[in-house]
């Protein structure tokens, strides 16, 4: 190692990272193909590897004693050991349908990360002026922001906290959380009040304001604030790789700030709600009494006889929600479609944009099941085919085809753009309950007189369903 | 070292880049996509590995060995998750090869 001077070393991290930069930037780009997707993880993993290995150089390029170096290297070590040990255990376990709430919460702990490092920076006392605390305030206020967000937003798709929290004047309270946090973080970037105590007090209004902010969001608008704390986690990272002058930091940081921003943007549009709508006006804030006024009563259906009516069906369109990916019954849905189709029946897969608990949950979950691409419509390509089915087979989805969103101004969905299902000649609806959906919204579709509830998990329902085509001649 | 225009020359140009990869994504990819950028932010690893190693304190060696836990955490288990999705696009793609798609 001796040839290893720091000029070296810092050389050989600074031409490392440039490739590194290169092969995250190639890697995204890859995976916004479904042709090239499964190459563009691979690169961005590369791109990974090769940045950590330079990085344990870092201390080869002085500035460190060398016996806290020894004990810093082997901490180092430590901590990549536990962290992606758990890690690599947990996603590796984890069900297809449980992802969305994975993703939170590896984007927390990114977060957290970012946050971590403007604590450690800030504690050490700012000397390099107040760019330099600017940035690590600001790198340190939304990473803690994006690690309690994103750790609450965990816990509500897991189950782990049902309610939505919420209280009269919520919406004060948190921007004085926020301008508490403003305040310590300004007094600590000019070093007017930069003490331990002031770092540790931001940090923690820092905290509780990710807390607060996500506690009363709904369960449905989950997707997009994921995927916003997703963005806000890059703009983290850029931030503090300013904070430590490392420009594999800032590139792959606000990369990842942009391109998150926009998909947020495109999720928000799909629900036809403004971001600021998501985040500031919790579902039921704006329709008092959420159960609406539908009239009427659910009309149940065997199995048998659902069963019938499809396999003597002309045109099936179904529409799976969440339910099917809780039942896990996707490899189900398609032994019946293939069933059907066999006897000439004609099946399409109409996907909502936001079905399931993200954008696109349920075309991982057919593709899964191996259903082709061309069998699966989105809203805009499907919409008007509804009216020329015969039958509209909704498995597990609620709201994405709840009519009041198109005719009831008072309802907290009022302007979703939703799945015409209610224009098919019959619905049949497989749901486990007589409750409501995550929203906590009445669907006035289960009270139509062309409707018809399939009581049951979508795994069993399904199967029902296969028994009976298969015992129609 | 990066001075300061250099860096919000990085910085602008960085954030056209992440846009102009998203802007053409088909909506089955959203998903994956999504967790395929909360694994590139896992490059906070690279920084919290550095603030570890210029721990001083205890206190800065205890919160820079949770930074690395953390980020080792996103790293990780953001390749594994994206990994185990993409998975699936090859089967369906292989099946469905004469499609012409995209």
């Amino acid at each position: 190692m001796s040839v290893m001077t720091p000029e070296v070393a810092k050389w050989v991290i600074d031409a490392a990272y440039i490739l590194v930069a290169f092969l995250f930037i190639s890697g995204l780009k890859r995976m916004s193909s479904p042709v090239t997707a499964r190459g563009g993880i691979l690169w961005a993993g590369l791109g990974m590897v090769i940045a950590t290995l330079v990085t344990f150089l870092g201390p080869l390029t002085g500035g460190v004693v060398a016996e806290q170096a020894t004990t810093n290297f082997v901490l180092v070590i430590a901590a990549i050991a536990v962290g992606g040990a758990i890690a690599w255990w947990s996603g590796k376990r984890v069900a297809m349908t449980d992802m969305p709430q994975m993703i939170a919460l590896y984007n927390g702990m990114g977060g957290g990360a970012a946050a971590a490092i403007a604590a450690v920076e800030l504690y050490k006392g700012n000397e390099n002026g107040v760019v330099f605390g600017a940035l690590a305030v600001l790198g340190g206020l939304i990473g803690a922001v994006s690690f309690s967000g994103s750790s609450i937003a965990f816990g509500k798709l897991q189950g782990l906290i049902k309610k939505a929290f919420r209280f009269k004047g919520q919406q004060f309270v948190n921007i004085l959380i926020l301008a508490a946090a403003v305040v310590l973080g300004g007094l600590i970037a000019t070093g007017t009040y930069a003490s331990a105590a002031a770092v540790t007090a931001f940090f923690l209004a820092a905290l509780l304001l990710g807390l607060t902010m996500t506690m009363p969001i709904g369960g449905a608008d989950m997707p997009v604030v994921i995927s916003l704390y997703n963005a806000l986690t890059g703009l983290a990272v850029a931030f503090e790789g300013f904070v430590l002058s490392n420009a594999a930091m800032i590139i792959a940081g606000t990369v990842v700030g942009s391109a998150g921003t926009l998909l947020t943007q495109l999720m928000a549009k799909a629900m036809n709600r403004s971001l600021g709508n998501v985040l500031f006006s919790g579902f039921g804030d704006s329709g008092g009494a959420a159960t609406g006024t539908v009239t009427g009563s659910q009309k149940a259906i065997e199995a048998s006889d659902a069963g019938v009516m499809m396999a003597f069906a002309q045109k099936i369109i179904v529409v799976p929600g969440y339910g099917l990916a809780v039942a896990q019954a996707q490899h189900k849905v398609w032994e019946l479609a293939q069933l059907l189709q066999n006897r000439g029946v004609t099946v399409k897969f109409a996907i909502h944009p936001v079905a399931g608990r993200m954008p696109g949950h349920m075309n991982v979950l057919l593709a899964e099941a191996g259903v082709p691409y061309d069998l699966i419509a989105d809203l805009e390509e499907i919409n008007a085919e509804f009216e020329t089915a015969d039958v509209a087979l909704i498995i597990g989805a609620n709201d994405v085809v709840n009519p009041v969103a198109r005719n009831d101004k008072s309802s907290p969905i009022y302007g979703m753009p939703i799945l015409n299902a209610d224009k098919a000649k019959n619905v049949v609806v497989i749901k486990r309950g007589q409750g409501q959906g995550f929203s906590g919204i009445e669907n006035a579709l289960f009270y139509l007189d062309n409707t018809r509830m399939l009581y049951g998990d979508a795994q069993g329902a399904v199967n029902q369903l296969i028994q009976s085509v298969k015992s129609t001649g | 070292m990066i001075n300061g225009v250099l860096a919000i020359y990085i910085f602008m140009l960085a954030a056209f880049t992440g846009y102009e990869v998203i802007s053409r994504v088909p909506t089955i990819l959203h998903t994956p996509l999504m967790s395929g950028s909360n694994f590139v932010h896992g490059i906070v690893l690279v920084g919290a590995m550095v603030a570890l190693f210029n721990a001083t304190t205890t206190l800065e060696r205890v919160i820079g060995f949770v930074g690395v836990v953390l980020a080792a955490g996103n790293a990780v288990g953001g390749y594994v998750v994206t990994e185990r999705m993409l998975e699936m696009f090859k089967s369906s793609g292989q099946k469905k090869s004469t499609g012409g798609h995209h």
